[in-house]
């Protein structure tokens, strides 16, 4: 069945493919390499290059601080979708990546997670110490990605809640879903007890916790503040008068020495970025499946910023 | 001290037997979706294998399946399951899940039992009167127990291994402590999990091997050979010289 010419011609077409998976090979590049060149600073070249995490949310922001920056005449190459702060960190530090659109309160907590910070305030102030030098945070924005105490409009209407503290007044059995770790957090359901009195049990709930708000298996969840639910579903956040909730407002953290140059630009944005205007650009994102670019582009334009 | 020492006293710290996740609990949530996974595949699975070792029709379909079936992804599936019948579905996703990843071990044991045994013992029963419902019961299921045991004890152990990701689901199980303490980075709890869920599948799979070599029936197992004394010896030899 195999004559010799069938063998020969099955060889051809080997080598052919595995020349082929080769070559290809040698043109795909690794999204992780650090960005070739600029290894101690981008800023003699005048090119700034601006990093994002995996996270379809804070892509966008780095996206809107690209296409300022842009505006404003600047070079700008975009290394978005990096990764987890164990992926990017280094870069941002060695300086190969000039800005990054970072949170404050996870950045503190990865820093130096004994501080002790939870407001806003204290908690900028408090990474501004901790950053390494060579790194410097501008403004920050409004705009948070932080955990919340959150539950259904018509929970809150039927048990008169405002405050975390009013959960203590609910007369039935009150169950607190999140991730797992937010059992061991410190401003899981130990803290509330100890600061607000509420006694919540917890269900870890992880990917299924919105599903389960909305289902009424769980009455609060810790649904992150910027996530599109807070528009598209009747939800609200309870509020944390003592702060309990380390507080993580989006801060650009930027390399020192394009800081000054830049921090017009960067600041102006932070000051548009409000908690509502980040939703919405996430909803953008999630319901209306537009791109980063789109949505960047609209917004800037919206805001009088280019 | 090490992460290992970390893990131990972890494990050993009396904080593991009170709340929400202690291990008591964690442990009776791991074996009861274990068990039950592994009672409804084999319901399903061991009749079928049974049926196909019997009249040997079907045993392509089965080996197909066994072999396949084991490649499913199952974290992937039991993620697809939990969007498609809802949260207030989770365990039966969840079991679903367990049940398809225990079926090819169940089939498998059950069919390559019945075709272990040498026919002419078949042949024998039927010549010497027995109905097939006899031949079943009383020739080849005690013969094929032995592997099936077998079967049920690799289908255990993969089951035991791949409860550890109900947790994710929040289903418990000694995975909890797993994946709550990755995002934690506390490693002493990560290990500590997993130290648990190894030493349970190692003492599952002891009781099973034990009762695996319980399982050959007594006419099959080979009979110990007595020690006999140099003059009884002496005294055979002499005798059929």
């Amino acid at each position: 069945m195999f004559t010799a010419r069938k063998s020969r011609l099955a060889l051809a077409g080997g080598a052919a493919l595995v020349a082929a998976l080769v070559l290809g090979g040698c043109a795909s590049s690794n999204p992780l390499d650090t960005p070739t060149g600029d290894a101690g600073s981008g800023g003699d070249t005048g090119k700034i290059v601006i990093g994002s995490q995996a996270y379809y949310s804070n892509e966008i922001i780095a996206e809107i601080y690209a296409q300022a920056l842009e505006a404003a005449d600047f070079e700008v190459d975009r290394q978005f979708n990096i990764g987890q702060r164990d992926a990017y960190m280094p870069d941002v530090e060695s300086g190969a990546i000039d800005l990054f659109p970072e949170y404050t309160g996870n950045l503190l907590e990865y820093l130096d997670d004994s501080s002790t910070a939870t407001s806003s305030e204290d908690v900028y102030a408090a990474l501004k110490e901790a950053l390494p030098k060579g790194l410097t945070a501008l403004d920050y924005a409004d705009a948070s990605d932080q955990d919340t105490y959150t539950v259904l409009k018509s929970f809150a209407e039927a048990n008169n809640l405002t405050s975390i503290a009013d959960l203590a007044n609910v007369s039935s059995q009150v169950t607190i879903g999140a991730a797992p770790e937010f059992e061991q957090r410190p401003y899981g359901p130990a803290t509330a007890k100890e600061v607000y009195g509420v006694d919540l049990a917890f269900s870890a709930t992880g990917p299924t916790t919105l599903e389960s708000l909305l289902a009424g298996e769980i009455q609060v969840a810790d649904i992150y503040s910027a996530d599109p639910a807070f528009q598209t579903e009747d939800i609200v956040a309870l509020e944390d008068p003592k702060n309990i909730i380390l507080a993580s407002n989006v801060v650009p953290i930027a390399s020192s020495d394009v800081a000054d140059e830049i921090a017009d630009v960067i600041n102006a944005i932070s000051a548009k970025l409000t908690a509502e205007e980040l939703v919405g650009l996430n909803v953008q994102s999630t319901v209306d499946q537009k791109s980063p670019a789109d949505i960047a582009k609209k917004w800037l334009a919206d805001n009088d910023l280019v | 001290m090490n992460v290992f020492t970390d893990a131990i006293a972890w494990l050993f710290s009396p904080d593991r037997w009170q709340g929400t996740y202690s291990l008591p609990i964690l442990f009776g949530q791991h074996m009861y979706y274990t068990l039950i996974s592994v009672l409804i595949a084999a319901v399903i699975a061991v009749p079928v294998g049974w049926l196909i070792g019997h009249t040997g029709r079907g045993r392509e379909v089965a080996v197909a399946i066994s072999g396949a079936a084991r490649a499913i992804p199952s974290f992937g599936l039991l993620v697809l399951l939990v969007l498609l019948l809802g949260v207030l579905r989770v365990p039966e996703a969840a079991i679903i899940t367990f049940v398809l990843l225990a079926i090819p071990s169940l089939l498998a044991g059950a069919y390559t039992g019945f075709e272990a045994i040498d026919r002419r013992v078949l042949d024998s029963a039927r010549a010497m009167g027995m109905t097939e419902w006899q031949v079943f019961w009383k020739v080849e299921v005690p013969l094929g127990l032995p592997l099936l045991v077998g079967g049920i004890r690799s289908a255990l152990l993969q089951v035991i291994a791949t409860v550890t990701i109900a947790a994710w689901v929040n289903l418990g199980g000694l995975g909890q402590p797993i994946i709550q303490g990755i995002p934690l980075r506390k490693f002493d709890q990560v290990l500590g999990g997993a130290i648990l869920v190894a030493v349970l599948a190692l003492v599952v799979d002891l009781i099973f091997a034990l009762l695996q070599r319980a399982a050959v029936p007594a006419g099959v197992r080979a009979a110990p050979r007595k020690r006999r004394s140099r003059a009884a010896l002496k005294a055979t030899a002499a005798a059929t010289a």
